[in-house]
Order: C-alpha cells, then sequence, then structure tokens
C-alpha cells in the first residue's frame, strides 16, 4: 500500500475503477466524455469550469488533470487564475452568506 | 525539486547540448533512455507490439511524395524544445556538392513536395543558391522552414520575404502561442515581438492572405510537457488573437507533438515529466494516426547526405534499412521496398490526431 493517500500516478488507474463495476463504470465515462465535447458551450469553457469545481472540490487528481488539459488548449495562466477565483468567490461567497443566518439568529435571540 | 534547478530548467539555453557535452547529445543514449525499463518491463508496450496489434507491424512506405531536406544544424535561436539540438555553435552544414546531388533526386524523383529544414535554412551560405536551382525544377509544392526571425537577425536576411516570393516558396514557420510569454520561454527573449515583425512582413508582400496563393502556414508546438490541444481549435484561436492583436494573416496551423528526443528529452527527464509524457503519448494512441504518418511518404536527407525515415530519426542517427543509405546512391525502388525504423519516440505522431510536419491529421 501507498503511505500516502493521494499518490498522481493513481489518476492514470482512474479508468480501472471499471474493473469492479463495469456497467456503472461505462456508464460514467461515457457520461463524463459526453459532459465536456463541444456543445451550447465550448469544450475550452467547459475546461475552465471544470478547472473552478477541481479547486472547489479540492481534487488533487482533478487539478493535474485540468491544468494540463487547459495547457492543451492552448488557455492562459491568466484565465486559469481568473477561473480559480471565480470558483473560490463562490466558496467563500457560500459560507458569508450564511452570515444572515447568523443575523437572523441573533436578532430572534435577542431582545 | 531544487527551485534553482526548476528556474534554470525554465530559462532559454544559450548552448547546444553537443556544445554543452551533454550526454543526450549522444543518440545511443537517447536509444537507450527510449528502450529502457518504462518498456522493457511492461509498463508500457513498444511502439513495435502497439502496431502490431493493428497488424501494422512492419511500417512501410508507400509512394515517395516529399523530400525533405536538412541544410545544416545552425540556427540563430536555441529553442528549448529542438529536436535537431541546433543553435549558433553548430556547424554541420550542407556543402554545394551534397546539393548537387540532391537536386539530381529532385529533377528524378516523383515527389512532388521540396521541405528545406534546419537549423536555420537561410543560415547555410548555399541556400539562395540551392533555392534559385530547386524552383527551376518544377516542384509543386516548394517548402522552406523559417524560425521568423532569422529575417530580422541581420540586415543580408531582411530581404527574405521577397526572395521567398519570387520563388513561390511556401513558408511554414514556428510560432508556439500568441502570447509573449509562452513564445519567449520556450524559444528565448525576445523571439515574439521579432516573430510578429516577420509574419507582418511576409504579409506586407501577400504571404498569408485569405486568397493568396503565396502559403504561409504556422507551427504550434506545446511548451512544456503536454499534447497539443486539437489542431483546427488551436488555428480559430491563433487566427483570432494574431488578427486582434497584430492585425496579421496566415493561412493553416500545424499542431505539432513535441517528440521525446534531444533537447525535449532532456527537458522532460530533467523537470521529472518523462514517465507521465510517455504515458499521455501512450493513452492518446490513434491506430488510425498510423496510417498518415510522414515516414510513409517522406525521405529525409541530412546535411552530409545520408538517408533517414524522418528528421526525428536522422537526429537518432537511425538510417534507413536500405542498401541505399546516401543521396549520391539515391534509388526509388530499392528505397521504397524497406522497413521504417521505429522506437518509442514514434508514439509522438501517432498521438490524438496525428502529428505531421505536413499539417496531416487521421
Amino acid at each position: 500500500m501507498a503511505n500516502s493517500y493521494y499518490d498522481p500516478a493513481d489518476l492514470r488507474k482512474f479508468g480501472k475503477i471499471t474493473e469492479w463495476s463495469e456497467e456503472l463504470g461505462t456508464k460514467f465515462f461515457d457520461y463524463y466524455g459526453k459532459v465536456f465535447e463541444e456543445g451550447a458551450l465550448s469544450a475550452r469553457e467547459k475546461s475552465l469550469i471544470a478547472l473552478a469545481v477541481a479547486h472547489v472540490v479540492k481534487c488533487p487528481y482533478c487539478i493535474d488533470a485540468y491544468t494540463k488539459d487547459g495547457l492543451q488548449r492552448g488557455i492562459t495562466k491568466e484565465e486559469m487564475m481568473e477561473a480559480v477565483h471565480a470558483g473560490a468567490a463562490i466558496e467563500s461567497g457560500a459560507t458569508l452568506v450564511h452570515g444572515v443566518q447568523m443575523m437572523n439568529k441573533y436578532d430572534k435571540l435577542s431582545m | 525539486m531544487e527551485q534553482s534547478i526548476l528556474t534554470d530548467l525554465k530559462k532559454a539555453a544559450k548552448k547546444s547540448l553537443k556544445a554543452r557535452d551533454n550526454e543526450l547529445a549522444n543518440s545511443k543514449m537517447q536509444l537507450d533512455i527510449l528502450n529502457g525499463e518504462l518498456f522493457a518491463d511492461g509498463e508500457l508496450p513498444f511502439f513495435k507490439d502497439k502496431i502490431a496489434e493493428t497488424g501494422q507491424f512492419p511500417l512501410r512506405p508507400k509512394k515517395l511524395e516529399i523530400l525533405q531536406i536538412n541544410v545544416g544544424y545552425m540556427c540563430n535561436q536555441v529553442c528549448n524544445h529542438c529536436h535537431v539540438d541546433a543553435g549558433p555553435d553548430r556547424k554541420e552544414i550542407m556543402s554545394r556538392e551534397t546539393m548537387g546531388q540532391c537536386l539530381e533526386v529532385i529533377r528524378n524523383t516523383g515527389a512532388h513536395t521540396l521541405d528545406l529544414t534546419g537549423g536555420a535554412p537561410e543560415m547555410n551560405p548555399d541556400f539562395r543558391w540551392f533555392v534559385e536551382e530547386a524552383s527551376k525544377a518544377g516542384i509543386q509544392d516548394f517548402i522552406v522552414r523559417s524560425n521568423l526571425t532569422i529575417m530580422l537577425a541581420n540586415k543580408k536576411y531582411n530581404d527574405l520575404p521577397e526572395f521567398f516570393k519570387k520563388h513561390n516558396v511556401h513558408v511554414v514557420s514556428s510560432m508556439p502561442h500568441y502570447t509573449q510569454g509562452k513564445t519567449d520561454k520556450q524559444r528565448g527573449d525576445g523571439v515574439f515581438d521579432k516573430s510578429i515583425k516577420a509574419l507582418q512582413m511576409l504579409n506586407e508582400v501577400g504571404y498569408g492572405m485569405t486568397d493568396s496563393e503565396l502559403r504561409l502556414d504556422l507551427v504550434y508546438n506545446p511548451s512544456g510537457a503536454f499534447l497539443p490541444a486539437d489542431q483546427a481549435a488551436m488555428e480559430h484561436d491563433f487566427k483570432k488573437a494574431l488578427k486582434a492583436d497584430f492585425n496579421i494573416d496566415f493561412h493553416n496551423l500545424f499542431a505539432i507533438t513535441n517528440l521525446p528526443i534531444s533537447r525535449f528529452l532532456d527537458y522532460l527527464i530533467a523537470s521529472d515529466n518523462y514517465e507521465d509524457y510517455m504515458y499521455s503519448l501512450v493513452e492518446a494512441y490513434n491506430p488510425a494516426a498510423v496510417e498518415n504518418v510522414m515516414c510513409t511518404n517522406t525521405i529525409s536527407v541530412s546535411w552530409d547526405g545520408w538517408l533517414y525515415d524522418c528528421d526525428f530519426n536522422q537526429m537518432l542517427d537511425l538510417k534507413v534499412a536500405s542498401k541505399v543509405k546516401h543521396i549520391k546512391d539515391f534509388n526509388d525502388d530499392m528505397l521504397s521496398n524497406r522497413d521504417i525504423i521505429i522506437s518509442q519516440h514514434c508514439y509522438g505522431c501517432t498521438a490524438g490526431a496525428g502529428s505531421s510536419c505536413q499539417g496531416t491529421v487521421a
């Protein structure tokens, strides 16, 4: 067993999840592949969304994968960093908007 | 990794591997790495076994269409990814005598495309003589691979756009990105601005305009350990950015994968990216791309007249597997009856839609 929870080389083995559940694994990868095809959004735009989400869910495999994917597509580092900030802003906003709940509760409990 | 090593890696080199006495200047050392444990231990399949799965081994040539002549390894640039290990310190230059032997073959072969490369081919002192003579041979598509900056390197090169136009040369130029940072990192400081200026000079004489017969194509190589994206999508992005920012027009973009040899191999190993890169190439393997791989319709000639299946095999010193090995003995029939020499670097030409000097994709 590896002595750390994350091993960068494990990303290459992602496809192997199908070996233990072929039907679900195959359905997942079909879906995944379809999602990132050119559509109403370009594959390039979807790559940047994936990069932002990768940071929000803090998935090191996804960050590696979509940084490389961005480089391959010619996406600039400025675009990548803006995408990360968009994700971070939503994540911190999601925390801060709960401040309203705190304020509501505070007001309700106070005389 | 030590930060200082990483910083050094990201600076453009000043000298060739050869001048630095780097062990990777030795082609045998490169082949040992390409045949090394990653493949020998069965972690990844040898290229030979991969193409055998679809009955494509041994790889055999089709009709000879392209003669690619490397007129010398001298160059005014020292790009980090260069598979030729070219640079100002390289003195290997094709002589007029060897050029004469090439002309003889150009006149007699059925090849419709002549492709001059280097180094910076323009730096060969007999370059203009050779172009003038070769253009008389009535070849259909006459390509010169220009690094662009040479046109501004010295006054004597400033008229190259006019010279190319006069001989109806098809100019194929390297342009790693439409932003300055990536271009200069790969090719050296100031390369981006000079390349832009040179493209504008070519546009001024009529190259690259929509309806112009003066062909101007760009070559994109990724500036790092990753593969190029879809050629058409990259072309779209390049066209949009170069037009908007610099009013530059060009015809097509060829997205070419960096092959793991020479200076790019040195970079991959030093930056600890070699294994991942080889995985990426093998994962992206496309049997359909094998059909159109450029070694099946090309012969590559070195500065000293030796024959190779492609420019990459030339740099690995893998001469053609034929009795005829030199341009002076050129024989189309004998050459077409050979097996193409392959190794693991060949995965670079079969990844994704494929990668070819002529921009062909599967």
